[in-house]
């Protein structure tokens, strides 16, 4: 039922508003609403038990096991969230002066530090919202850098054909049109298909790595010698960061910008489909093209640095400092685990995906790239179930949700028919990863045994599978009386 | 396939051309509008709008993919079906007949690319 | 080991069955030269208690001040129940609704959020959000580029009294698409849109964008401003503060035919100010341009069973399916801080809203007239305002602000932030959370920093 559908008129919470509300006399008729908007009338228990009850209809990280490939589902701790909703932080008002800011002033700028020793790269710019945003930053940083030099003639930016759907749709909200680069049969960039793509009117690469295959680049020094040696640069998109911390850089790998998906890595929670925070590292060569405001510090105080500090700086990406709150809990996460629980955090995402890829392997799974090494995520592709027993990729993820597992990432990366996209992440137990490889077995049986239980789940949610054909065409966006 | 009309012209982007004197006909074939599946939307050319060989000429939307139609040849968009705004089925109905997206007015020589049907059969089965 | 649950044996045991001897041979994909073995220039870890008394430190540093600064974000009572509820973990730690079945509770609550929002600003659909109201106003420029096709160029009319971090905002956002944005000039009498409105072509102009209320807190004749662009087929922006739209105007009344495209910052609905986020935006539009809007949109439809149920739709729009023809690259967007205004909007209901409405304008009419009765103090722009206003005082508004920071008590905002003819404007807003006693404490801090500064005796007047 909708909250609509439980309102009355006349009911309403006395105590959520001001007791004096005086007209508003002094303007003008003509600029005064006349219809009151159609809200609900509903009582304080009857929004509370609403939600309540809504809430209990979703899975999540606190409740089920979340192996959704390249969105890094771990634990997102509970004392980061409540140290973070301190009052004093939440009453700040974002445009206080720097001397009643220092206490957030001072977790930017460590987070600032932290990140920029992470990534190798030298220097960070928190600002950006998402991942997506944190692309747009980088991508625009590289436009802006051409641009300073009279070098107009670069307007093309490569991407691999695996890559992430944010990373095209970014490179052209920059002005760029856009070359897709194929991957190899295990899963590298094509050498020579990249090889052949580059000239000068190459801007720039935007590579992930490991790449969205969930295998390790092994030639990227390789790649960016290409792209350099051609007058590009490379943009790396950090949203598989987790599975290198403390192994390797991006900065060492040879690239020069990238973002750093805060609640991927940072275990900020993801609120069901936001908020995230995506800072932007760069080197020198672009350090002074980043987004403002960045946090400066001269010894003793914190302060914003804005364009009048950073001339050549793209500019600024929101009307405050992005994501503040989600900055300030990856600054306590971060400093929880330190340096060695930073390191621990690659290592244990990496067993973890490995120890289910060869279980999943033993079992009788079909992996996309069985000689390699898995790095946080792996690929299974069910193209010979579906082919022999008619039963997709789909219909086994919608089954998962009948044993209360959230589905894998399925059908992504594009190039993999059939698949799931699995990254376990590092906070999951032995145990649960057992269970989830049991539950997978279950449920291949039964394609096997009795196909219609698999291709008419899931049986025991809220809803069955829902009519998108209905959705899509017959239009209902929003609730009318 | 033995449904494929004989009398078309194909691309190797599954759309198909219907030549009648200066006049081209296009929509996509059978083999594109099972790939995509139930189709939601059509986004059509503007009349008069000058299309070359490989131009965005319109997009075709399913539920959960999108694909652009390309102009297999050259001329000017001269119509549109606009029965598909309200019933976009009808390219999943009949891909060859009431599925047609638009109309163009030839200018110059037909493309050399354009596949015969037993050519695009041929590629079909390739794949 | 913080938040890893691995027992020693469950290394072994995991190790064996992949077949290496250590963790270390995990990584043995990535070349050697690239390897680093540790992060040792970070600290070592805290426990939560060391890293408590830290973080309450901090948070003391920042907290404490009564708050009088609006500028884009304000100050607004959340009731209790809000983020109790949004703070649950069901909704806090989940992911974008990509499983239907498995999130019915996030997109029911979206779809009701859409309805809300679309009602507020009379409309007919919302999207799910975006990032902020900043960054909104950007996706509306660029929605308004690929809606208005009949326009010659790129130009858009941007109101000059918009908040200058927006306009800053979009020239970022929107500079590399080859956008032109112009400024429409505001008066400096009224600090409000120009009455005799500039000559252009039809369809010259893509979009008109208009604040209401504008950076300065005044109220903007809307209704001829969005019949003069209609007229020269433009498209209308609105960024509106929603919050003012229970007492304001809505947009999709204005004029004749109402604004286009309607977007702003979502904050003030339940959402702490938080050093400026996460807070969300929030867009809306007619149904006519529902495929040119960027973010995601929930649908209501029915399962296999017949059964009521939401589901994201019109997907092809979107980045994961159209990749680089898509309308934005927008991926995650702000459903937590969109669960707390939903929870909100139904505590207050619309009557509520307004209230809050009506109150923050009262109360900001009252500071308005103590302040201005104070001789050398005057107020800047003469039209009428919502819960904004500017003052101009015989100092600069930096001076003033210092003092009254000694005093805990924050201001406003130092407009030579927008121009420094502006030095000595101080931009202060009321919302309902101040008392009689706050507002006192106030125009007796600001009459003893103005004694101390200026030396001018001045007379108190009831």
């Amino acid at each position: 039922m909708l909250i609509f559908e439980i309102s009355a008129k006349g009911r309403r919470n006395h105590l959520q508003a001001p007791r004096l509300a005086p007209a508003a006399t002094d303007i003008p008729a003509h600029l005064l609403r006349h219809k009151a908007p159609l809200f609900p009338e509903v009582s304080e228990l009857q929004v509370v038990r609403h939600y309540t009850q809504l809430s209990r209809k979703n899975f999540s990280i606190d409740t089920q096991f979340y192996p959704l490939g390249s969105c890094t589902m771990k634990y997102n701790p509970r004392g980061v969230h409540q140290l973070a909703s301190l009052e004093g932080f939440l009453q700040h008002h974002p445009l206080t002066p720097a001397s009643h800011s220092q206490g957030y002033l001072q977790s930017a700028y460590e987070l600032q530090q932290i990140l920029s020793h992470i990534t190798g790269l030298s220097a960070v710019s928190l600002t950006p919202m998402a991942g997506a945003q944190g692309e747009f930053a980088g991508v625009a940083m590289i436009r802006a850098y051409h641009l300073s030099r009279g070098d107009t003639a670069r307007t093309e930016f490569l991407v691999p054909d695996a890559a992430h759907g944010t990373n095209p749709a970014t490179a052209v909200m920059c002005g760029f049109r856009i070359k897709e680069i194929p991957t190899d049969k295990h899963g590298d960039v094509d050498l020579d298909a990249l090889r052949a793509a580059v000239g000068p009117h190459t801007a720039g690469i935007m590579l992930t790595n490991p790449s969205t295959l969930g295998v390790f680049e092994r030639r990227i020094s390789e790649i960016a010698k290409i792209i350099h040696a051609a007058g590009g640069l490379l943009y790396y998109d950090g949203a598989n960061l987790n599975a290198i911390l403390g192994k390797c850089r991006p900065g060492d790998m040879g690239f020069d910008v990238m973002h750093i998906n805060l609640h991927k890595t940072f275990a900020t929670p993801h609120g069901g489909g936001g908020p995230g925070s995506g800072p932007v590292a760069a080197n020198d060569r672009l350090k002074p093209f980043l987004p403002t405001p960045i946090v400066g510090y001269d010894g003793k105080q914190y302060r914003w640095l804005t364009t009048k500090d950073c001339p050549q700086s793209i500019g600024r990406l929101s009307a405050f400092m992005g994501n503040a709150g989600i900055i300030l809990r990856a600054n306590i996460y971060a400093r929880l685990l330190g340096r060695e629980g930073l390191c621990r955090v690659s290592e244990y995402a990496t067993l973890n995906a490995n120890y289910l890829m060869a279980r999943l392997q033993q079992a009788g799974f079909t992996l996309a790239f069985p000689d390699r090494r898995a790095s946080h995520e792996f690929i299974i592709t069910f193209k010979k179930e579906a082919k022999t027993l008619g039963v997709s990729a789909k219909d086994i993820a919608k089954r998962l949700l009948d044993y209360g597992v959230h589905a894998p990432t399925t059908y992504f990366p594009l190039l993999v028919p059939e698949c799931f996209l699995i990254e376990p992440t590092e906070t999951e137990s032995k145990e649960e990863l057992d269970n989830f490889i049991n539950i997978l077995i279950t449920i291949l049986k039964e394609a096997k045994d009795s196909p219609d239980l698999v291709k008419q789940a899931p049986h025991n949610l809220p809803v069955r599978r829902l009519d998108d054909l209905k959705a899509a065409k017959e239009l209902d966006l929003t609730w009318r009386e | 396939m033995n449904t494929l009309p004989q009398e078309l012209r194909y691309t190797t982007t599954h759309e198909w051309v219907r030549i009648e004197n200066d006049t081209a006909t296009i929509g996509i074939t059978e083999h594109a509008q099972s790939l995509l599946g139930d189709l939601v939307f059509v986004d059509l050319p503007t009349l008069k709008k000058g299309l070359a060989v490989g131009d965005d000429a319109a997009v075709v939307e399913s539920v959960k993919a999108a694909a652009d139609v390309y102009s297999p040849v050259d001329g000017e968009v001269i119509a549109v079906n606009t029965d598909l705004n309200d019933k976009p089925e009808l390219i999943n109905q009949e891909p060859y007949g009431a599925g047609w997206l638009f109309k163009v007015k030839l200018v110059g020589e037909l493309p050399l690319s354009l596949l015969s049907a037993a050519d695009y059969e041929a590629m079909l089965d390739e794949e | 080991m913080p938040f890893i649950p691995h027992t020693e044996d469950d290394v072994k045991t995991m190790l064996k069955t992949i077949g290496v001897k250590s963790t270390d041979d995990l990584f043995d994909e990535i070349p050697s030269n690239l390897r680093i073995n540790d992060l040792n220039a970070l600290d070592v870890g805290l426990n939560e208690m060391a890293m408590g008394r830290d973080m309450k430190d901090r948070a003391a540093r920042d907290g404490g001040l009564a708050c009088f600064l609006g500028a884009g974000a304000y100050e607004h009572h959340i009731p209790a129940a809000v983020w109790q509820i949004t703070g649950r973990g069901e909704f806090l730690t989940a992911y974008t609704p990509y499983q239907a079945e498995a999130s019915q509770g996030t997109l029911q609550l979206l779809y009701e959020y859409q309805t809300m929002m679309a009602h507020l600003m009379g409309l007919e659909v919302s999207n799910a959000s975006l990032y902020d109201g900043a960054s909104a106003l950007a996706e509306a420029v660029l929605m308004a580029v690929r809606t208005n096709t009949a326009a010659k160029e790129s130009r858009i009319l941007i109101a000059g009294n918009l908040h200058p971090h927006y306009r800053q905002t979009i020239e970022a956002l929107v500079r590399p698409q080859g956008i032109l944005l112009e400024t429409l000039p505001y008066n400096d009498k009224t600090g409000c849109l120009e009455t005799q409105l500039p000559k252009i072509e039809n369809g010259d102009i893509v979009a008109v964008v208009i604040a209401q209320p504008n950076f300065f807190g005044g109220i903007e004749e809307v209704d001829a401003i969005t019949d003069w662009a209609h007229q020269h087929q433009a498209l209308v922006i609105a960024v509106v503060n929603p919050i003012a739209m229970a007492l304001l105007k809505e947009p999709g009344a204005w004029g004749q035919r109402g604004a286009d495209i309607v977007c702003g910052e979502g904050q003030p609905l339940g959402i702490p100010l938080a050093s400026g986020g996460p807070y969300f935006g929030f867009l809306c539009t007619k149904m006519d341009y529902v495929r040119q809007m960027p973010g995601r949109l929930i649908g209501r439809t029915v399962d296999q069973d017949g059964k009521p149920g939401f589901s994201l739709t019109l997907q092809a729009r979107e980045q994961h399916i159209r990749r680089a023809k898509a309308t934005s690259n927008i991926c995650t967007n702000q459903g937590l801080a969109v669960t707390a205004a939903t929870i909100y909007m139904s505590l207050l209901g619309a009557s509520g809203l307004s209230d809050v409405a009506k109150a923050s304008h009262a109360n900001s009419k009252t500071l308005c007239a103590a302040l201005t009765a104070i001789p050398g103090i005057r107020l800047r722009f003469n039209s009428p305002y919502f819960h904004e206003f500017v003052i101009e005082c015989p100092c600069t508004a930096d001076v003033l602000i210092q003092a009254l920071l000694k005093k805990n008590i924050l201001a406003g905002l130092d407009l030579s932030v927008l121009s420094p003819e502006l030095d000595h404007c101080l931009l202060i807003c009321v919302t309902e959370t101040k008392t009689a006693d706050d507002i006192n404490a106030y125009v007796n801090a600001f009459l003893h920093a103005l004694q101390n500064i200026t030396s001018i005796s001045t007379t108190v007047e009831d």
